[in-house]
């Protein structure tokens, strides 16, 4: 339990992969400038790494590891992230239209994503168990979540500022960032305490 | 057999499952998409303006190809002729495209108006709304910090000396500009019909009115005796136009004494 406890608690804040690790920037920016599409791609991807862990930890150690195959992993798990994405798409569109439509263009997106593949590639790196994987791309799609609605917040304070005319726009929306980044810093240090890590 | 060929060989395979179930899913879950929606949006501009309601280009030709939209004359940009086309594809008689243009019912620039306030804080109508409604001493003043101006998709509407001006040729009458302003004081007329428009939005008392700006309607009713078609009443002190009556003689504009009305 302290184990499941402490990967949730380090995904979600210390090792937080967009404001720490600096990993999946792309949608972080893109898609942080509303409210409402933050909090759908949120969504999207905490339910893409959930069941991208629980596929690529299946298929690692029940087809890679029993062939000798650990080496090809990043780009097996490249191929099943996107077939994956690809499947969740459909099946939305056919059972759940509300919510492929609140999803929209984000679902098809993720498949681009380091960070869902960054979070399978650990699964296997630190030789998780099934639940733990799960745990973990759960705790890894939370913490990109959390990330993207904190600086939803932070760009609207930033677009109602009126920065020098150079760095209108993208230049400190990335100033911005960086702050936003530093503050998560400030966690460092904070799992080892807490869970004996 | 080598290390190569099992690894090409074993990533096929995954691919290949892959492939198969993705074929599997698509063909089972597949969703039959409206034949006619392909053909109704191609004939629409493009311009995701949101002026017929409907959440862009897309929204509005899918609600058309399911039926859930009768009326094909709702594309301002594409006027007559786009709506002829959506008619031709869907078999029905097209009706005729009004325009409509937004129009700021203010007329109190930096001259005509008075300050409450001296404000200095972010340069944006809403915020300045937000601190005791505005610096200007008419609650309902144009904020001149051009909301309008950044929403506008076509560079038509532009604050010129503190008030809010619309370049009507450039106008395409989508009515974003009327959704962004914090005092709500642009609304869309007809282009062609409403000739005489009242330039003010204010419902004070004629003698507060009359302090707070030089150029308000004060409530004096003289449109309203002038009038000889029963068109222009004075309601919560603020002179109002029935455009179903109004034939634009423009005998109101001629003996208002605050030049609030105005004929285009």
């Amino acid at each position: 339990m302290t184990k499941i406890l402490s990967i949730m608690f380090v995904m979600i804040f210390t090792e937080n992969y967009v404001l720490v690790q600096f990993l999946g920037i792309c949608p972080f920016l893109g898609v942080s400038k509303k409210f409402d599409s933050a909090l759908g791609m949120s969504g999207a991807v905490i339910v893409v790494m959930s069941l991208a862990s629980a596929a690529t930890w299946l298929i690692y150690t029940y087809v890679m590891v029993p062939n000798g195959l650990e080496y090809l992993s990043t780009i097996i798990f490249i191929l099943v992230i996107a077939a994956l994405v690809q499947f969740v798409e459909i099946f939305l569109k056919r059972y759940m239209p509300p919510l492929y439509r609140a999803l929209g263009v984000y679902l098809p997106l993720i498949t681009t994503n380091c960070i869902v593949l960054a979070a399978t590639l650990l699964n296997v790196e630190e030789s998780y168990t099934f639940l733990e994987s799960c745990v973990n791309g759960f705790a890894a799609g939370v913490g990109f979540g959390l990330a993207l609605i904190l600086f939803c917040g932070v760009r609207k304070a930033v677009e109602n500022a009126k920065p020098p005319k150079c760095f209108e726009g993208l230049p400190i929306t990335l100033v911005a960032a960086a702050l936003t980044s530093l503050t998560f810093m400030s966690f460092t240090g904070m799992a080892e305490k807490l869970f004996g890590g | 057999m080598s290390g190569i060929m099992i690894a090409v060989t074993s990533l096929c395979a995954i691919a290949a499952v892959c492939g198969v179930v993705l074929v599997v899913a698509s063909k089972y879950m597949s969703v039959p998409e409206n034949e006619m929606f392909p053909a109704i949006r191609a004939c629409l501009p493009g311009a995701n303006c949101g002026a017929c309601g409907y959440a862009g280009c897309d929204g509005y030709a899918n609600a058309l190809a399911e039926g859930t939209e009768t009326r094909t004359n709702l594309c301002v940009p594409g006027a007559s002729g786009a709506a002829a086309a959506v008619a031709a594809v869907m078999g029905v008689e097209a009706g005729e495209v009004i325009k409509r243009v937004a129009y700021v019912a203010c007329n109190g620039d930096c001259e005509n108006a008075k300050h409450k306030y001296e404000y200095a804080g972010i340069n944006t109508c809403s915020a300045a709304n937000s601190l005791f409604a505005g610096e200007w001493a008419c609650p309902s003043s144009c904020m001149g910090y051009g909301d309008c101006e950044a929403a506008c998709p076509s560079d038509a509407i532009h604050v010129v000396n503190g008030v809010a001006k619309v370049n009507f040729a450039k106008c395409t009458g989508c009515g974003i500009c009327t959704k962004q302003c914090p005092k709500h004081i642009i609304s869309l007329r007809r282009f062609a019909e409403d000739r005489v428009l009242v330039r003010c939005s204010n419902t004070q008392a004629g003698g507060v009115a009359g302090k707070a700006c030089a150029v308000a309607c004060i409530g004096c009713k003289k449109c309203e005796k002038t009038c000889q078609h029963d068109a222009i009443h004075v309601v919560d002190n603020l002179a109002r136009i029935d455009y179903d009556k109004c034939v634009a003689c423009g005998e109101c504009v001629e003996n208002c004494p605050k030049h609030v009305l105005v004929k285009l």
